[in-house]
C-alpha cells in the first residue's frame, strides 16, 4: 500500500495515497478539475492542458533539509512559476493546489478557446450533443464568444469509417488520444494511431480490416467529443431523448453491467425502442467497459422478424393448456431441456414444475463441470481487479478473447499489475502475449496438462489462484473431466477470497442453472427418444441433426423460445417467450455473482416471460407456482436453494462507493459509461456438496483428422446474426487447420498463419457435409481441424472427420 | 588561433581517421579509458565549466553526474537533430570533423558507464549519417570502439539513427521517443532523461557541439578549457551567423566575444549600407533584440555568453545569430517564424497545436489589412495563451519572436498609411 499523504486543494485538506494524480485527489474531495485527455483508467499524458492549476510545495531549506516556516509556524509554500497540469502531478505530503484562482480560471478559459478554434461547433447535428464533455466544460469554464474567425477553420473529413462499427469525424477530434491509449493500454490491440502532426494530426487505423478490435465501442464512450460514434447509434437519437434501463449483458457468462437507452418511436406506435447499449459501472465485473458483441449484437435479435408470438390471448392460453396437458399426461415420461439464457427465477420455477410432474430436467450445454464451479468457484468478495503481484491466473482450454472478451481485458490488466498469467491452450490465443508462460498442448492432452501443473510453483505458491477453464476443443465429456482436474488445483484454497474455479460458459446463466441443480445428460439422444420433451431456450435440432432426429422420435415436443429455431419448427406446441430486454430477472455470472436485469422495453405483444409461462403451465397441472414477478419468485427461491441464501432483490440493489466516479455530471472524467445506482449484485455462497466424481476420459477420439469445437466471438448464433452490422465480422463457415494438413489436401492459404482464406474444402463429420473456407494456423497440431461452433456445422464433441477439396460442380 | 571544434578548417583531411589520429585523435578517449575512472572524467568536465551548446547552457559535467548508479544500463544520446532556423553548426562539425564528435560521444559513454551511444540525426542528414556510419566502422577497425578498448574491460558501441524530419525531435524527450521508434512527441517531465530516458533507463542527451568539446577537455585538462571564454561561460562557441550580413557562416569564437566583432569584423557588416535593426541571437525561437541608434553601441558591445545576453531581453541559446536590417518589417519576420512553428508543432498540446494555427491566420491578416490594430492585440493575446502552457519549450518558442516583435517594434504593426 502506498503511503497516505496529506494535501490541500482549495483549502480543503485531504488524505490520499501518495502518487494519486491531483485530478483524482481533487475528485475525491469533490472538486472537479476539467480534463479532456486525462482518463482515470489510463496513465496521464498531459496533452490537452485543460487541467492547469497552481501547484505549490513546502519550501525546504537546503542547508538543514527542514521545511521553511512562515511567521505563524505553518510551512512556507513555494509555488511553481508556471501553471502545472493536475493530471501529471501527483499527491505528496504538504502539496498545495489552487484550482479557482484568477490565473487558473483564465488559463482554463484560454485553453478551451484554443480547443474550440479547431472544432466545427456542429453541436446541433452531433450525436454527442447533450452528453459532450467539450460542450459541458465550455459551458462551465469556457468563453461565451470566440475571437477566432469561423471561416478560417480548418475543414476536415466528417464521416470517416475507421472500421465498419466506428466512424470518425476528423473535425470534431481534439487529439486527446484517449482512443489510441485505450487500444494500446487497456484493450491491448494497438490498431489506432496519430498521423501527421500539428493541426493536421489525424486519428488513423492501421489494421486491416480497419479498427480491428472487439473493444472498439468503448472508445466512443471515452471520446470527450463527438469524433467517434458507433455505426449503430450515430444519427439514431439525441441523448436527452433517452431513458435508461439497467441490465446485464446476456451474450456471455461475464455478466457485464449495461444500460439500455430507449425512447418512444412512431414506427412502433409510440412504443419504447432500444437505441443503444452503454456499459454500466461495476468495478468488480466489467469496470466501465464492454465488448463489441454485447454492444452491437446485444439486443438486436429481440427486434428480429423471427420473433415468436401468439398475439391472441385466448390462443396463447389454449397453447399453454395443450402444453400442460401433454406434460401432465407424460408425468415421469416428460423430459425438460433448459438453456442457460433462462434467469434464475425461470429456472427455479421450471425446477418446481418438473418436480411437481416428476419430470426429468436436463441442462442443455456443451460444457460440463458446473458442479465443480458451484463447490470451488469464486467465493464472496472475489474481484479479478484485486489480483496482481504474487497472484496467479491460469487459463485452460479457453480463448477468453473470443469466449469472454471482458475477462480477457481483466486478466490482461491483472498481468499488467504483476499477476502471473499462465495460458494453456491447444492453439495460440490473444492472451498469450500477456501471459508469463504459455503451455501449448496437443488437443486431447488437456487433463494431463492440468495435472502437470499441480506441482507448478506459480500455482502452488500463488497468494491467490484463479483458474478459468473453457471448452476450446472440448465437448461435454472433456470439459467435465477438465473441470475436475482444475478443481484439484484450487481445492486447497476453497472458500478463500479471490481464489477459485471459473467456467467460461457460453450463456449468461449457465452457472445459475448448475447452482439450481440442472445437469446435462451424458446421452441426450437416448434421453429424448420416445419422451414428451419440453425444450426451453435451446435449439438442439438446429445444433445437431442427431438431436433433431431424436426430437422427431419424441412423443411430443413443446418448444419455448424467443426466436423461431429449427427446434420450434419441429415442435407441435410452441410457446413464445419474452426476451430478457422485455422483462426482469437475475442472472448468475460465471464469477457466481447474481445480478439483476430490468425491462428496457415492454414485452413484445404475444409473448410472456419464461417464469410466468412455467407458472401458468404449472397452474394448469395443479401445481401452484409464483408467476407474478421475479422478485416474488426469488423470495421463494432463496430459502430453498442454499447457494442463494443471501440473495434478495433488496441486496441485489445495494451499491457501494466505486472508483473512478463515472456517470452523473462527470462525463468529462470517466466517459459516458453509466454510474451504477441499481446494484452491484450479490455473490452466491459456495456449495458444501462435493461434486459427483466424473469419468477422467476426455472423449478425444482416435483418428487421422479430428474436428474439435472452438468458439468465435461473432458466430452465426440466433442472438448474433440479427445484428446486421456484424455481418462482415461473422463471415462464412470456416475451419482452421495446420498448414501441412492444408497442403496434404491441396488447399492453399498463402502459407502464412491467419491469412485470409483462399481455399474451400468439403468438411465431412457427424454425417454432414459442409463446404467450408479453410484457414491455416501453424500453432495447432496437424491432426486437428478447428470447427467453429454455431456456424451451421454440427460439432459438440471432438469428432473424427474428413476434409477434402470441394467439387466445384453444382455450385 | 587554432580551431578547437572546426579543426577541419586548419586540417582539411581530419575526417580521415589516420590524419585525425596524427593530430591527437582519440588521445582523450584513450586517456579517459586507460588512466581515469569514469567519475574522474565527469569531474574533469565539471571542472572545465563546459555548458550545453544546444541552447540551455546547462553544465555538462553536472548533467552527467545526475545518472543514478542504481539503474542500468545507461545511455548517451547525441542530439544531432539540428533543426532550428538559423542553426547550422552541428552539420559542419559532423561533416568536417566527425571523429572528434564521435570521440566526444564515446568519452561521454565511458564517463556515465554507457556501453552504447546513439547519434540521433535529423532525417535530412542522411548523407552525414552515412559518413558517420563509415567513421564508426573505421573506429571499430582501429580499435577505438568495440570490446576491450585499449586492453581494458571497457566495451563501447556507437550507432546513428535518422529521424523523420520533425523539428520537435530536437527536444530531448521527443528525440528519445523517436529513437525508441515511437511518434516523436515530448514526454511529461519529471521523470527527466537522467533518471528515465531511453527505454526508461538513465540517459544523457548532449548536443553535438557539446560533445565535440569533450576530447580536448579530457586530453588537455579542465584548466586549459577555462583559459578560453569567460569565467561563467568558458570555452569556444560556434556562432552561426545569418541574415542580412555580408559573410554569413559559422564562426568559432570564444564565448564572451561581443556582437560587434561577430557581425562586423567577421561577418563583414550589413550589405548595402543598411543598419542593423534587430538581432535574433538564438534562431527563430529568439526574442528579438531591438537595435536602434539609442542602444546600438550597448547591444554591439554586449558579450555573447550565457549571462550577458539575457539582460538584452533575449537568450544566447544555440548562438544562431540572425541579423535583421532596416529593410525588414517585423510583421514579415514573425510571419516567417509563425509559419515555421505552425508547420512544426507536433500537435500534442492544445495551445501550441491550435495556437500556432490561429497565430498564422492572424499574422496573415495583419499583413494584409491597412488597420491591423485589433488583430495585433489579438495576436499578442493568443501568444500569451500559448506561452507557459505547453508540455515542452517549443510552445513557448513559437511566441518569442511574436511577443517581442509586437512589444519592441510597435511601429511595424501600426495603421498603414497609403501614399
Amino acid at each position: 500500500m502506498a503511503k497516505i499523504v496529506n494535501m490541500k486543494i482549495d483549502g480543503i485538506t485531504i488524505s490520499v495515497p501518495e502518487g494519486t494524480t491531483v485530478v483524482d485527489a481533487a475528485k475525491k474531495a469533490g472538486i472537479d478539475i476539467p480534463v479532456f485527455c486525462y482518463h482515470p483508467k489510463m496513465a496521464p499524458v498531459g496533452m490537452c492542458r485543460q487541467c492547469l492549476v497552481e501547484l505549490g510545495r513546502p519550501m525546504i531549506d537546503r542547508a538543514t533539509n527542514q521545511p521553511v516556516l512562515e511567521a505563524d509556524g505553518t510551512p512556507k509554500i513555494q509555488f511553481m512559476p508556471k501553471l502545472e497540469t493536475a493530471c501529471t502531478n501527483t499527491a505528496s505530503e504538504g502539496l498545495v493546489i489552487l484550482t479557482q484562482t484568477a490565473k487558473v480560471k483564465a488559463a482554463q478559459k484560454e485553453v478551451l478557446e484554443l480547443l474550440l478554434t479547431s472544432h466545427p461547433l456542429d453541436c446541433p447535428i452531433c450525436d454527442k450533443g447533450g452528453e459532450c464533455p467539450l460542450q459541458n466544460l465550455t459551458m462551465e469554464h469556457g468563453p461565451d464568444k470566440s475571437r477566432f474567425l469561423f471561416d478560417e477553420k480548418q475543414r476536415s473529413e466528417k464521416h470517416v469509417p475507421l472500421g465498419d462499427l466506428i466512424f470518425l469525424d476528423r473535425e470534431r477530434c481534439i487529439q486527446c488520444a484517449r482512443c489510441i491509449r485505450f487500444q494500446d493500454d487497456i484493450a491491448g490491440e494497438p490498431v489506432l494511431g496519430f498521423y501527421d502532426r500539428g493541426r493536421r494530426t489525424d486519428i488513423v487505423t492501421f489494421s486491416d480490416p480497419g479498427f480491428d478490435s472487439v473493444f472498439s465501442g468503448n472508445t466512443t464512450d471515452i471520446c470527450p467529443v463527438g469524433a467517434l460514434t458507433t455505426a449503430d447509434f450515430r444519427f439514431g437519437a439525441r441523448p436527452w431523448e433517452l431513458k435508461n434501463a439497467a441490465s446485464v449483458c446476456s451474450q456471455c457468462a461475464v455478466g457485464c453491467n449495461i444500460t439500455f437507452n430507449v425512447r418512444r418511436e412512431a414506427k412502433t406506435g409510440g412504443g419504447y425502442v432500444i437505441k443503444r447499449v452503454l456499459p454500466r459501472q461495476n468495478e468488480q465485473v466489467n469496470e466501465i467497459w464492454m465488448c463489441d458483441k454485447g454492444r452491437f449484437a446485444g439486443y438486436h435479435y429481440a427486434e428480429s422478424g423471427a420473433r415468436l408470438t401468439i398475439s391472441d390471448a385466448a390462443e396463447y392460453d389454449s397453447t399453454l393448456a395443450r402444453a400442460a396437458e401433454a406434460l401432465n399426461a407424460a408425468q415421469l415420461d416428460a423430459v425438460i431441456l433448459a438453456g442457460g439464457r433462462l434467469s434464475n427465477e425461470d429456472l427455479f420455477n421450471l425446477k418446481q414444475l418438473a418436480a411437481g410432474l416428476g419430470a426429468q430436467t436436463y441442462l442443455y450445454t456443451g460444457m460440463g463441470g458446473g458442479d465443480y464451479t458451484a463447490a470451488y468457484g469464486l467465493s464472496e468478495g472475489s474481484n479479478l481487479g484485486d489480483l496482481g503481484k504474487g497472484d496467479t491466473i491460469l487459463v485452460v482450454a479457453s480463448d477468453l478473447y473470443n469466449e469472454a472478451p471482458v475477462w480477457h481485458l481483466r486478466v490482461k490488466a491483472a498481468a499488467k499489475r504483476g499477476a502471473t498469467v499462465i495460458v494453456a491452450t491447444g492453439r495460440a490465443t490473444k492472451l498469450d502475449e500477456f501471459a508469463k508462460s504459455v503451455i501449448r498442448y496437443a488437443y486431447g492432452a488437456e487433463i494431463e496438462t492440468v495435472k502437470g501443473l499441480a506441482a507448478n510453483e506459480a500455482v502452488t505458491n500463488a497468494a491467490n489462484l484463479v483458474v478459468f477453464f473453457g471448452s476450446d476443443g472440448l465437448g461435454l465429456k472433456g470439459t467435465s473431466a477438465l473441470a475436475a482436474a482444475c478443481a484439484e488445483l484450487v481445492k486447497p484454497r476453497a472458500g478463500k477470497v479471490n481464489n477459485g474455479l471459473v467456467g467460461v460458459w457460453s450463456t449468461p446463466n449457465a452457472q445459475g442453472a448448475w447452482e439450481l441443480g440442472f445437469r446435462p445428460s451424458s446421452d441426450l439422444v437416448a434421453a429424448l427418444k420416445g419422451k414428451t420433451v419440453y425444450v426451453v431456450a435451446a435449439d438442439p435440432a438446429g445444433d445437431d441433426p442427431q438431436l433433431a432426429d431424436a426430437l422427431k422420435a419424441a412423443t411430443t415436443v413443446i418448444a419455448q423460445d424467443v426466436l423461431e429455431t429449427a427446434t420450434t419448427k419441429l415442435a407441435s406446441i410452441v410457446l413464445p417467450a419474452a426476451t430478457y430486454t422485455e422483462r426482469e430477472g437475475t442472472f448468475t455470472s460465471a464469477e457466481r455473482r447474481v445480478q439483476r436485469f430490468n425491462p428496457a422495453v415492454p414485452a413484445k405483444p404475444g409473448t410472456k416471460a419464461d417464469y410466468a409461462i412455467f407458472a401458468a403451465i404449472a397452474k394448469k397441472c395443479g401445481i401452484m407456482l409464483e408467476g407474478r414477478s421475479p422478485l416474488l419468485v426469488m423470495n421463494n427461491l432463496a430459502p430453498r436453494e442454499a447457494a442463494f441464501a443471501n440473495v434478495t432483490y433488496a441486496k441485489l440493489a445495494e451499491v457501494g462507493e466505486q472508483w473512478p466516479v463515472v456517470g452523473r455530471g462527470d462525463m468529462y472524467y470517466g466517459g459516458t459509461s453509466y454510474e451504477n445506482t441499481q446494484g452491484l449484485g450479490v455473490h452466491l455462497t459456495l456449495s458444501s456438496v462435493a461434486p459427483a466424481a466424473v469419468a477422467t476420459d476426455n472423449g478425444f477420439p482416435n483418428g487421422e483428422l479430428v474436428a474439435v469445437p472452438v468458439t468465435k466471438l461473432y458466430d452465426q448464433g440466433n442472438t448474433v446474426r440479427p445484428a446486421k452490422l456484424l455481418d462482415s465480422h461473422i463471415g462464412a463457415a470456416s475451419v482452421t487447420v495446420h498448414p501441412s494438413t492444408g497442403a496434404k489436401i491441396g488447399v492453399e492459404n498463402g502459407g502464412q498463419p491467419f491469412d485470409k482464406a483462399q481455399g474451400k474444402a468439403l468438411l465431412s463429420l457427424n454425417g454432414v457435409e459442409a463446404e467450408v473456407t479453410v484457414k491455416f494456423d501453424e500453432t495447432i497440431p496437424p491432426n486437428v481441424i478447428l470447427v467453429y461452433r454455431s456456424f451451421g456445422i454440427p460439432i459438440s464433441e471432438p469428432t473424427v472427420a474428413t476434409l477434402t477439396v470441394a467439387e466445384k460442380a453444382g455450385h | 588561433m587554432a580551431y578547437i571544434l572546426l579543426r577541419h578548417r586548419d586540417i582539411p583531411d581530419i575526417k580521415n581517421i589516420e590524419v585525425y589520429k596524427q593530430n591527437g585523435g582519440f588521445d582523450g578517449l584513450k586517456k579517459a579509458i586507460t588512466t581515469m575512472q569514469p567519475a574522474q572524467v565527469i569531474d574533469e568536465v565539471k571542472a572545465s565549466g563546459l555548458r550545453g551548446r544546444g541552447g540551455a547552457g546547462f553544465p555538462t559535467g553536472v548533467k552527467w553526474s545526475f545518472l543514478p548508479n542504481t539503474l542500468w544500463p545507461h545511455y548517451v544520446v547525441a542530439n544531432a537533430d539540428e533543426s532550428e532556423p538559423g542553426t547550422f553548426k552541428d552539420r559542419e562539425i559532423m561533416e568536417g570533423n566527425p571523429y572528434q564528435f564521435l570521440e566526444g560521444l564515446a568519452i561521454a559513454c565511458y564517463a556515465v558507464g554507457a556501453k552504447v551511444g546513439y547519434a540521433y540525426l535529423r532525417g535530412e542528414f542522411w548523407q552525414i549519417a552515412d559518413q558517420l556510419d563509415q567513421c564508426i566502422a573505421e573506429m571499430e577497425k582501429a580499435g577505438v570502439l568495440g570490446d576491450n578498448l585499449f586492453g581494458t574491460e571497457t566495451s563501447l558501441r556507437l550507432y546513428t539513427h535518422l529521424g523523420a524530419g520533425a523539428y520537435i525531435c530536437g527536444e530531448e524527450t521527443a528525440l528519445l521517443e523517436s529513437l525508441e521508434g515511437y511518434r516523436g512527441q515530448p514526454r511529461v517531465r519529471p521523470p527527466f532523461p537522467a533518471v528515465a530516458g531511453l527505454y526508461a533507463r538513465p540517459t544523457v542527451v548532449n548536443n553535438v557541439e557539446t560533445l565535440t568539446n569533450v576530447p580536448l577537455i579530457v586530453d588537455k585538462g579542465a584548466a586549459w578549457h577555462k583559459t578560453l571564454g569567460t569565467e561563467k561561460s568558458p570555452g569556444v562557441k560556434i556562432f552561426s551567423l545569418s541574415g542580412n550580413v555580408e559573410k554569413p557562416g559559422n564562426y568559432e569564437l570564444p564565448l564572451g566575444t561581443p556582437f560587434r566583432e561577430l557581425i562586423f569584423t567577421h561577418g563583414g557588416g550589413v550589405p548595402g549600407g543598411h543598419k542593423v535593426k534587430a538581432i535574433m541571437p538564438a534562431g527563430a525561437s529568439s526574442s528579438i533584440i531591438r537595435v536602434d541608434d539609442t542602444v546600438a553601441d550597448k547591444v554591439f558591445d554586449t558579450a555573447m555568453d550565457y549571462e550577458s545576453v539575457p539582460p538584452l531581453g533575449s537568450m544566447l541559446g544555440s548562438a544562431s545569430v540572425i541579423i535583421v536590417d532596416d529593410t525588414v518589417s517585423m510583421d514579415w519576420l514573425i510571419n516567417k517564424t509563425v509559419h515555421f512553428f505552425k508547420h512544426e508543432s507536433c500537435g500534442k498540446c492544445t495551445p501550441c497545436r491550435d495556437g500556432t494555427y490561429w497565430m498564422q491566420h492572424i499574422i496573415e491578416r495583419i499583413r494584409e489589412n491597412d488597420d491591423p490594430t485589433a488583430d495585433v492585440k489579438l495576436l499578442k493575446m493568443v501568444a500569451s495563451q500559448i506561452n507557459g502552457k505547453c508540455l515542452c519549450a517549443l510552445g513557448d518558442f513559437s511566441t518569442m519572436a511574436v511577443s517581442s516583435a509586437i512589444e519592441r517594434f510597435p511601429e511595424d504593426f501600426q495603421v498603414k498609411i497609403k501614399a
